[in-house]
């Protein structure tokens, strides 16, 4: 409620400050509703002396709605992986150079040439996760690092499965269970792959967003999960083990980019530059409880992070899988696949 | 004589030009009135309705949104597939089976509510007038909060480790939990626990007005209990009847948090497959399609419904 009024009040504050455009010092952040640290921005404003506001969006979709109308008068946005893609074709990201900048040495290697933006001219990375499952050990004992326990589940996981109600998650996970590629356009795959999920589907008992509360409350023993998520029903219910399939998993990442047209572009070059710092990269992991991708990071993060296997993927972890948004006829089979699988 | 000839005709013209000024001055008066609640039906009614037509018979643009081509694709697409095998055009249900689900879930929940609905009803309309006032105040009371909340409570009751379950264990009546929640049958109840008033308010509206000497006149003259309810209750509250049935009836048809959280999500209600479409599947033609159809559908059987209940109405006026 406090962070409500607090974004509504910014948000006040924008509407006022945007006719006039690039006035000295000052920063015009939309990011994804409270998912900013205040001690974060605190220390930039400090450093730098620039006056920062923060609003706030809840999907991807809704950012890139606001920011194509034109005028929204932000300078940076925090957007995934293939939003960055997307809004990069559409040309309303402004090719600031991060990998230029001088802290872009403490970026990880390993997110420098990832496919929404090959060698960092745009972005660079805010908070990174994956999506799998997490199970109770207690009610299944076995291996649980295999996408099979959601599509052959054994005897005593049957109908105690939730399953996110999302097409690209449930679909992914199948087409790497099956062994076939993402974006599949491949159509006797694709039966394949739709003859499965409905036969998997009997053992499901639910699919719904709500992972932690059909964890907690026991109706369920298995859910597909973000990590975070995960990491929260855990606290619940300790006996939960998050699942790093050997087929491969879906990972995300969400990124700080500036916007094409920014009023205050000098400024938000500071602010990408100032997030490649570890400190503030272990700021916004303390709060928003995910990985962040800048090296030196961790000692300065919380404890009970930095120690769960929900956030430090295990070495022997397959690498997470950043999926690129699938053309229009391949989204289009998928929705007969999932309009076929719920009707 | 002259001023006279003059007088005359100039009162007319005034008296006639005060007149058409008073007309025209009421009539801008008219309008002026009327103009909000015009002004309101075409921004907030005829616009996005017309937006959505329009959308319809658009092609779906790069990652959501339209692209201006005209196309009959999405209501193609409701009847027919391309099958994802041999790539012909052949006949689908799948869409066909997600309206039939809503319909047969909304009827009966329908039916439910009437039977519950009408011994109600009757029951107030039948209590000394001071304590019907207290009924009703206690078939209003769970509108005073969110039906979100309301649902979420019956998930509580509902569910494995819920109220009904852990008692049943702990009077040892079950070992172990009845699986009642994410079921057709959890969807239901919560359907006619969330619609339950709409049915019987308007079914008691009628009821009060009735003159119950016609009950007892009829039963004065041999007729059973069946017989009074079938030919004297029944035919002059059939206003309400049908009020309440119209009113449970069309939002269980567009019901989606209902069914979403009772019935675990594993199928797709109408409200579902729009969504899906401005999201996931970033197919806003076919969404708008869909969210057509099923408003020419809701229309139809409305107008139809009134038309019968009004031709059943009239003889029994007689």
């Amino acid at each position: 409620m406090k962070s409500k009024i607090l974004s509504m009040i910014m948000a006040m504050g924008l509407t006022l400050t945007v006719g006039s455009v690039s006035a000295a010092g000052e920063l015009h952040i939309y990011n994804w509703g409270n998912y900013t640290n205040p001690e974060m921005i605190e220390k930039f404003e400090k450093m730098h002396g620039v006056k920062v506001t923060i609003d706030g969006y809840d999907s991807n979709e809704t950012m890139l709605a606001k920011v194509e109308q034109g005028g929204s008068g932000y300078d940076i946005v925090v957007p995934g992986d293939y939003m960055i893609a997307i809004m990069i074709k559409k040309g309303l990201l402004e090719r600031v150079e991060p990998n230029k900048m001088s802290n872009f040495k403490n970026i990880d290697k390993k997110w420098v040439d990832v496919y929404w933006d090959e060698g960092r001219n745009y972005s660079i990375p805010y908070q990174w996760g994956t999506t799998n499952f997490t199970v109770d050990s207690t009610v299944y004992k076995g291996d649980v690092n295999t996408l099979a326990l959601l599509f052959d589940p054994p005897a005593e996981l049957k109908g105690r499965i939730n399953m996110l109600k999302d097409m690209n998650d449930v679909i992914n996970a199948g087409l790497r269970y099956l062994n076939y590629p993402r974006c599949n356009s491949d159509k006797a795959q694709l039966k394949e792959l739709n003859t499965m999920l409905i036969k998997a589907k009997a053992n499901w008992r639910t699919m719904d967003y709500s992972v932690i509360e059909k964890l907690t409350s026991r109706d369920v023993d298995l859910s597909q999960s973000w990590n975070g998520a995960a990491k929260r029903a855990r606290k619940d219910r300790p006996e939960l083990v998050y699942s790093y399939p050997k087929e491969g998993f879906t990972g995300w990442m969400d990124n700080v980019a500036v916007l094409k047209g920014a009023p205050n572009l000098e400024n938000a070059k500071l602010f990408m530059n100032f997030m490649m710092t570890p400190e503030a990269a272990a700021l916004t992991s303390n709060f928003a409880n995910y990985a962040n991708g800048i090296m030196g990071s961790e000692p300065m993060m919380n404890a009970d992070l930095t120690s769960a296997p929900e956030i430090v993927m295990p070495a022997s972890a397959p690498a997470p899988e950043f999926v690129p948004p699938c053309s229009q006829e391949v989204t289009d089979l998928y929705a007969k696949i999932w309009t076929n699988l719920n009707k | 004589m002259g001023s006279g000839m003059t007088d005359q005709p100039t009162t007319h013209i005034q008296l006639s030009s005060s007149v058409v000024a008073e007309a025209k001055r009421l009539r801008n008066t008219r309008y002026a009135l009327l103009a909000p609640g015009i002004l309101t039906i075409f921004c907030i009614g005829i616009m996005p309705l017309s937006i959505v037509l329009v959308y319809s018979f658009l092609e779906p643009g790069d990652f959501g949104g339209i692209s201006w081509v005209l196309s009959f694709d999405a209501y193609v697409q409701l009847l027919f597939e391309e099958d994802i095998f041999d790539e012909t055009l052949s006949f689908t249900t799948d869409y066909i089976q997600i309206f039939l689900r809503s319909v047969s879930l909304a009827l009966f929940t329908t039916i439910a509510c009437l039977l519950v609905g009408f011994p109600t009803a009757y029951f107030i309309a039948t209590q000394p007038p001071a304590r019907r006032n207290a009924w009703l105040f206690l078939i209003t009371i769970p509108f005073w909060t969110n039906l979100l909340i309301r649902t979420y409570a019956m998930l509580l009751i509902l569910r494995d480790q819920g109220v009904i379950n852990l008692s049943l264990i702990e009077i040892g009546l079950i070992d172990s939990p009845i699986p009642m929640l994410y079921t057709d049958f959890a969807v239901c109840l919560g359907l006619v626990y969330a619609y339950l008033p709409f049915m019987v308010l308007p079914i008691f509206a009628s009821l009060e007005k009735l003159d119950f000497r016609l009950v007892e006149a009829s039963y004065d003259l041999y007729a059973t209990r069946f017989k009074v309810l079938r030919r004297i209750i029944v035919p002059l509250a059939k206003p309400g009847i049908a009020a309440g049935c119209i009113l449970v009836m069309i939002p269980s048809l567009g019901a989606f948090i209902t069914p979403a959280l009772l019935g675990g999500g594993k199928s797709l209600m109408l409200g579902n497959l729009i969504e899906l479409q401005f999201g996931q599947a970033r197919n806003w033609p076919f969404g708008s399609a869909i969210a057509l159809v099923l408003m020419v559908l809701v229309m139809l059987s409305l107008i139809s419904y009134l038309r019968f209940g009004a031709k059943k109405g009239t003889p029994a006026h007689g």
